[in-house]
């Protein structure tokens, strides 16, 4: 766990980049961890994963399977691919700010 | 002879390349047989790693139209059940163990095989059967779900299997 500086913020990132504590997440964090990981712009659709996945996490406190974020989160699978094409739910988790999911599906 | 010793220990420290591209291979038709790379095929492209996933013998059942509705759990054969063979014979009772793990499945959001297959091709896998199981079974692309990409040979497999790990299950 290291202490870095994501636009302008200080935050706590595990040794992935995955922040440590969601809490410390802004709009303008999510943006910086999206250019660095070959999302270059958020567009609409991203932010609807990502809130997706944010949200999820913080209400049921794991992150959904990319089964489940391709039934509700309102973005089917294919899209989901092209939207993140180095693994949706991934980078989703890394971008909304929440620990890296565990599951296997 | 230290400039060799030093390369030598630069080689042995460097971070090991990350998995870029996987070619799965499925060759056996109960659930058992099906689910584990179907579950790694998709694990992969989870990770943004590039698969293909190759049906061959009784795997093709995963993508047979008449089939793949009904895999099953064998539990005649498959010491992993731990139930006696004669227990195992009687009639309904592999349906019985299918609908149990399947529950179970549910429960871990492991999605049922033709949605599964479905997830993996949407997903930007490539499903291929093997030419010499569709040529002995007497099958053709009308046999198979939509998803899959086309009937190649062995060959044409290690071709486009380029620079992959190659699983089989």
């Amino acid at each position: 766990m290291t202490a870095t500086e994501i636009a302008g913020t200080t935050v706590e990132v595990d040794p992935e980049g995955f922040l440590v504590d969601p809490s410390q997440w802004t709009d303008d964090v999510a943006r910086a961890i999206a250019a660095s990981t070959g999302v270059p712009e958020l567009t609409d659709r991203h932010w609807l994963v990502v809130r997706y996945m944010r949200d999820t996490y913080l209400s049921t406190g794991s992150a959904p399977s990319i089964r489940s974020l391709g039934k509700e989160s309102g973005v089917p699978i294919k899209e989901l691919y092209q939207l993140f094409p180095k693994g949706p739910a991934k980078l989703a988790a890394k971008i909304g700010g929440i620990p890296k999911p565990r599951g296997c599906i | 002879m230290t400039d060799v010793m030093q390369e030598l220990e630069a080689q042995f420290t460097e971070t090991p390349e990350p998995i870029k591209k996987v070619s799965i291979v499925i060759s056996k038709g109960s659930l058992d047989g099906v689910y584990p790379g179907l579950i790694m095929a998709n694990g992969a492209r989870m990770e943004g790693i590039e698969a293909s996933v190759f049906f061959t013998f009784f795997g093709l059942d995963a993508i047979r139209k008449d089939r793949i509705g009904k895999i099953k759990v064998a539990t005649v054969g498959n010491p992993g059940m731990h139930m006696p063979t004669l227990l195992g014979a009687i009639p309904g009772m592999s349906a019985i163990a299918t609908r149990m793990m399947q529950r179970q499945m549910e429960k871990l959001d492991i999605p049922p095989v033709p949605e599964f297959i479905e997830l993996i091709a949407d997903s930007g896998a490539k499903l291929y059967a093997c030419k010499a199981t569709v040529d002995m079974f007497g099958l053709d692309m009308d046999s198979f779900v939509p998803q899959v990409e086309e009937i190649i040979t062995v060959g044409e497999f290690y071709e486009r299997s380029a620079g992959a790990e190659i699983v089989f299950t």
